[in-house]
């Protein structure tokens, strides 16, 4: 699907501004992955990172430097639940970003100290 | 700049977000059936919301000047308990003809339960017989994946549906080439925190294309931005685009697919 929706002829190719692109979108993605880095160190340091959320966006957060495209897509795909059958009721919970696998135990803590 | 803000959820804005909407360039707000931040108790619920929003919200947004159009439903969030959907389903035919009803939404799926799957399949039947327009949720976070695939299934599946007359809202980058790869169109929704921002959504633009894709605020009781659709036309500016492109995608490409219920009017022609 991936490179299919690449090669759309209905995809929009602006003019060229790639210079202005970075110029704008630099300063505020450059916080955001900041403050991803500033999120791992706070759970770290107060001994929560092994929470099941944690793990899912240090995974995730893997596919952003591997060199392959699309990784907004191939992100979401990774925090989602990749099963396909209906749940049978509702656990009147609301969703938590990352899907957990209901066999797997919370994983524990990992503590640097 | 003309805009359509095709889902906003106004019962839950003031005013001054009316005046904000319509200074930016507003030409239409339509408003889905949702949850209220609370499960209703009885039908009665339900038909004094369907009242609110055929009658009350339509009269508040007129002092602004703004045609104001529903859409109506059980949310996929109240669909577990089978037996008030039922009740529920019953009552919506009587508002179907009141004159700024637009078709059935925002139906679809929350956790993707059996029991939202059932409810989901009455109101496509619902519509279907009603030969109504159907906007559909798709789940939050971590469950929208799965739940996009299943109301694709289900839908897909129905003999009654024209894709071209479903919208699938709440896309992101996993989901909106699979919405239209079926022929449906799709609902892009900018919100601060979570589904898409404003360079993400002109990023899908640019990505599958213009047609058949709508943008919206979603904007209701929670965090969320009555002007993001306003908003999103500045990021499209940046980047090169024309001014044609950000009027084909906020203002006409809405105004196509609503156009469809004949009960849907806007004061500029396409």
């Amino acid at each position: 699907m991936a490179s299919s929706r690449q090669k759309k002829s209905s995809a929009i190719r602006p003019a060229p501004r790639a210079g202005e692109i970075v110029d704008l979108g630099f300063i505020p993605v450059r916080a955001k992955l900041i403050e991803v880095a500033a999120f791992l160190d706070r759970v770290e340091r107060h001994g929560v990172d092994g929470d099941f959320r944690c793990a899912a966006l240090r995974t995730a957060a893997a596919l952003l430097a591997d060199g392959r495209p699309e990784r907004a897509r191939r992100i979401l795909e990774q925090l989602s639940d990749p099963t396909t059958e209906p749940e049978p009721v509702s656990s009147g919970k609301a969703a938590l970003g990352a899907w957990r696998s209901p066999g797997a135990g919370r994983t524990a803590p990992h503590r640097r100290r | 700049m003309r805009y359509i803000e095709p889902h906003g959820h106004m019962v839950s804005r003031t005013t001054d977000d009316y005046q904000a909407m319509v200074t930016a360039g507003c030409r239409a707000v339509c408003e889905p059936a949702f949850w209220a931040g609370f499960d209703r108790g009885s039908v009665s619920g339900f038909r004094d919301y369907f009242r609110q929003l055929t009658e009350y919200e339509p009269a508040r947004a007129a002092k602004f000047l703004l045609p104001h159009y529903s859409w109506l439903c059980l949310n996929p969030k109240e669909s577990e308990d089978l037996a008030l959907a039922r009740d529920v389903l019953a009552l919506i035919p009587e508002f179907l003809q009141r004159p700024n009803v637009l078709g059935i939404g925002e139906i679809g799926l929350n956790r993707n339960t059996r029991n939202e799957l059932t409810v989901l399949e009455h109101h496509v039947e619902l519509a279907v017989r009603h030969d109504q327009l159907i906007l559909v949720h798709t789940p939050h976070l971590e469950d929208k994946l799965k739940g996009t695939r299943l109301i694709l299934d289900l839908l897909s599946s129905h003999p009654g549906v024209r894709p071209e007359r479903v919208i699938i809202d709440h896309v992101e980058e996993h989901t909106i080439q699979r919405v239209l790869d079926r022929g449906f169109w799709a609902g892009i929704t900018l919100y601060p925190d979570s589904k898409s921002s404003p360079p993400r959504a002109v990023d899908m633009l640019e990505i599958c294309g213009r047609e058949r894709i709508w943008l919206n605020s979603a904007c209701d009781w929670g965090v969320s931005d009555p002007l993001a659709v306003p908003k999103t036309a500045l990021e499209m500016r940046r980047r090169g685009h024309s001014e044609d492109f950000v009027d084909a995608v906020l203002y006409r490409n809405p105004v196509r697919f609503l156009s469809q219920c004949p009960r849907f009017r806007v004061a500029d022609a396409p």
